[in-house]
């Protein structure tokens, strides 16, 4: 697994929340990470899509930061399979950002495929954790942004 | 009926959900997930899916009811049908899915049909037994008592 660069992950105070953005186009799934980031004690902001997700993180040619730069994201945690852009891909984007490439990026999948594991953890993804998402999962990788 | 024979109903009642294979583990996480805070995120959820796999399997009818049947769409539904039936842990609706996907790449027609058939038997199943469990659940929080938190299975 990549090592994290560790100049994002630290909070600036010990009252810091972690703020997540969870980007997937299943509102099942949406809901259900939702939830299991809230249980961990993140502030968490869901989309339901890349260009959506891109568009929160102010990295669309309006250049518009939605969230007002007050309330920076901490972490990605994307799904794969998307349609129109795919969690790869935006993965890709947030990496050739000046911007926001040093955000942790985590890619969601429910295939277990080397390949594409691989792929995203070239291309910098922090973690690639298999769907169904449970607690333990959610509660290793808000431990990593913590430390 | 008392608070505790309610309770021991619901126990009898959702073991065999699980020996059965219509409820998995991630089922369980669900469970985990509901508190004080949230007391009713498992009913919140599940009536989602309900939601969201009525839409699909509409919309999966519909596909493969076309005279030129487009099967990348027709995989497409089924593969969000099959995360969500994973993510909430309906087993046996998110194994009728994955054999369905199989057919999809094979663009076989009359096995995606009855492929659906199954998946939309499952979905019943599953759905009827969801229905009856929180039913049970909401006698046990009207009497004043609790959703038993601990399933063991060696009993």
């Amino acid at each position: 697994m990549a090592a994290p660069s560790s100049s994002n992950w630290v909070m600036e105070s010990a009252h810091d929340v972690p703020h997540v953005l969870a980007v997937d186009d299943n509102l099942i799934d949406r809901k259900l990470v939702e939830k299991l980031l809230r249980n961990s004690s993140c502030k968490v902001t869901t989309a339901e899509n890349g260009p959506r997700a891109l568009e929160l993180l102010g990295l669309t040619s309006g250049g518009q930061n939605s969230m007002n730069g007050r309330s920076k994201v901490n972490l990605v945690i994307t799904d794969y399979c998307m349609p129109g852009m795919t969690g790869y891909e935006l993965l890709k984007k947030i990496k050739e950002s000046s911007v926001m490439k040093e955000v942790p990026v985590v890619i969601m999948s429910s295939e277990n495929i080397p390949t594409r594991i691989n792929k995203c953890l070239e291309e910098g993804a922090q973690m690639f954790i298999l769907k169904p998402l449970k607690q333990s999962d959610v509660k290793k990788l808000t431990c990593q942004l913590m430390n | 009926m008392d608070v505790g024979q309610m309770q021991r109903q619901w126990i009898d009642y959702t073991k065999p959900l699980f020996f059965e294979g219509f409820l998995d583990g991630q089922f369980l996480q669900l469970q985990q997930l509901q508190d004080e805070n949230n007391p009713d995120f498992v009913v919140e959820v599940v009536s989602l899916f309900f939601e969201d796999s009525e839409r699909l399997l509409k919309d999966l009818t519909f596909a493969l009811d076309q005279n030129v049947v487009d099967f990348k769409k027709v995989d497409a539904h089924v593969h969000q049908l099959k995360g969500s039936s994973s993510s909430i842990g309906a087993q046996r609706v998110k194994n009728a899915c994955i054999a369905f996907r199989n057919f999809c790449e094979e663009q076989n027609t009359d096995a995606c049909l009855r492929c659906l058939q199954q998946v939309k038997q499952e979905y019943c199943l599953v759905k009827n037994k969801l229905e009856t469990l929180f039913r049970i659940e909401q006698q046990i929080v009207a009497a004043g008592g609790s959703i038993p938190t601990e399933l063991s299975f060696s009993g």
